[in-house]
């Protein structure tokens, strides 16, 4: 049975039923936001239907405009670390017999899918004085005696590159396990050492993959909202983080929904460029 | 053989970086005092029977569960029609449903959990429970699709052109050869969506946190009044759970498949 064009209505009715749920629970929801970024605010209620634009001029100010700076400083060095941590990690990985490979995948899934709530929690667990890392440093006589490591940014950045990395790595899995090893046996053929290899043939020929998971990691880590919370100070509060507060504790949805359009277009920009990128290796 | 010996270490000290908390947390979690402390003082299991006893952790126990079964079906039914359609048929222009069935899972968490939230709140049901279900099926919908994606393009499509040279219609084609093939990339495409439900924290507290807790959101609450041993119980349970099933799905399916690579044998 080959692909055809649907001839008559009845083809059609498949699509019925997600068509309509994507429309009214999807596209429906997002266009609202984005009208409510326009109204105005409402102390007594929610918003009043209005149209202006003070809820984004407010956002760029100078306030806001330094935790967006620190959002995307932030995300930047999280997907920097994670590519870096886990680039040769699923290299090697995928060189592994195929039992390894799948345990690892299911660790890495089971870890992956934790709630921020308990990365948070874990890691703050992990960071405090009564139950943390330094208790052992001071059992094996390292310290005099144990001490709190958070709220740090060392303990924001800890908490994020641990919840992208399993992120990363999966990313990363389907090109590095459909590498064509012919590529690195040409190279150990001519002599390469396999790092060698690795970083003059594996690296440049997935140039553009590590561009595409970088980007895709910055989005994931921009997502982040508790962890900065948990593990941080406020100033260490990312635009995620504004935005729930904003929208919740603040009763101000117009000013969220403002700040949430402006992080939509970034994340739309950086999803763009990587499926550019994406393109230009299918292209090669 | 220095290389092997570095490989390993490497492996270690990232195996060591995810187990870590999670070994503290375990540890925490069998405290026999009613405090945080590590190395665990004691042997208990009280916190653990305290998730199911406790009459406020076991109601958000049950609407978490109750919220993943129902909205991973949903996400299901949703994409199974959708990517059926799209291997069935050629029309260009309904790729764009499968753009935005990937879409609430692509942007940052917050922006979808604040779109349903103002669309919620503005038709007038902000809060009901019913919300968080279909809120989190189409946050989870990408899951069961990609799943189902890969599992339609891995259909051989001789196989399906043999039945219908024989004489069987859309509808029998559907039911005996297409259905049985693509059950395994189902029955993950559930259970990714079921996992993450369950772990999901700012759409479900942006739809009904205010009105109903699911574990989570009971976690996150908790936090802020301090830390008990009941929520390190809870992370353990968190993580059996998905563990067991993603064990589950390797098992039975070919988890190295489903995650891209090509093949199922070797690489």
């Amino acid at each position: 049975m080959r692909r055809d064009t649907p001839k008559s209505v009845a083809d059609y009715t498949p699509l019925f039923f997600p068509g309509l749920m994507l429309i009214i629970f999807f596209v429906i929801p997002f266009s609202t936001m984005i009208v409510v970024s326009f109204f105005r605010r409402n102390p007594s209620g929610f918003y009043t239907p209005d149209f202006v634009i003070d809820n984004y001029a407010r956002f760029l100010s100078a306030f806001f405009g330094g935790v967006l700076g620190f959002s995307l400083m932030l995300a930047v060095l999280v997907a920097v670390c994670c590519v870096a941590i886990a680039f040769p990690f699923t290299y090697l990985l995928t060189k592994r017999p195929r039992h390894v490979q799948t345990l690892w995948l299911v660790g890495l899934l089971s870890v992956l899918s934790l709630s921020e709530v308990i990365i948070g929690f874990a890691w703050s667990t992990l960071f405090s004085r009564t139950a943390g890392i330094t208790n052992l440093f001071v059992a094996i006589g390292l310290m005099d005696k144990p001490v709190a490591l958070l709220p740090t940014f060392g303990a924001v950045l800890t908490g994020m590159v641990y919840q992208a990395l399993p992120y990363t790595i999966l990313v990363l899995y389907p090109a590095l396990v459909r590498l064509d090893p012919t590529l690195l046996e040409a190279a150990r053929t001519l002599g390469a050492s396999p790092v060698r290899a690795f970083f003059n043939v594996v690296a440049p020929a997935l140039r553009n993959t590590i561009v595409a998971t970088l980007i895709m990691v910055f989005v994931f880590a921009l997502g982040s909202y508790l962890l900065p919370q948990i593990l941080g100070r406020p100033q260490h509060w990312t635009l995620s983080v504004l935005i729930t507060d904003q929208a919740i504790y603040q009763s101000n949805m117009p000013f969220a929904a403002a700040m949430a359009v402006f992080l939509v277009l970034i994340s739309l920009a950086l999803v763009g460029m990587t499926l550019l990128v994406g393109r230009k290796e299918n292209a090669l | 053989m220095t290389a092997t010996w570095l490989r390993r270490l490497y492996f270690t000290v990232v195996a060591l970086f995810l187990a870590a908390p999670l070994i503290v947390v375990a540890g925490v979690s069998i405290n026999s005092r009613q405090e945080l402390t590590f190395p665990p003082v004691g042997f208990s299991l009280a916190w653990y029977a305290q998730i199911f006893t406790d009459p406020e952790w076991r109601l958000a126990l049950i609407h978490s569960v109750t919220l993943a079964v129902c909205s991973a079906a949903i996400a299901v039914a949703i994409a199974l029609p959708l990517a059926w359609f799209l291997w069935r048929r050629i029309a260009p222009w309904a790729n764009i449903f499968q753009v935005l069935g990937l879409a609430p899972f692509i942007l940052p968490p917050v922006i979808t959990a604040l779109g349903f939230l103002s669309f919620w709140a503005t038709v007038g049901l902000f809060g009901q429970f019913f919300t968080a279900i279909i809120s989190h099926a189409i946050f989870f919908v990408t899951l069961p699709l990609v799943t189902l994606s890969l599992g339609f393009a891995s259909i051989d499509r001789s196989l399906v052109e043999a039945a219908a040279t024989m004489g069987a219609d859309d509808r029998k084609v559907l039911k005996t050869v297409v259905l049985p093939l693509i059950l395994p990339y189902l029955v993950s495409g559930y259970a990714f969506a079921f996992v993450l439900s369950l772990n999901e924290y700012i759409v479900a507290y942006m739809t009904i946190g205010f009105t109903t807790e699911t574990l989570p959101i009971k976690i996150f609450n908790a936090l802020r009044y301090g830390y008990t041993p009941t929520m390190a119980a809870v992370s353990v349970f968190f993580v059996a759970v998905a563990a067991l099933v993603f064990g589950a799905i390797a098992r039975f399916g070919d988890i190295r498949r489903l995650l891209g690579a090509m093949s199922s044998d070797g690489s």
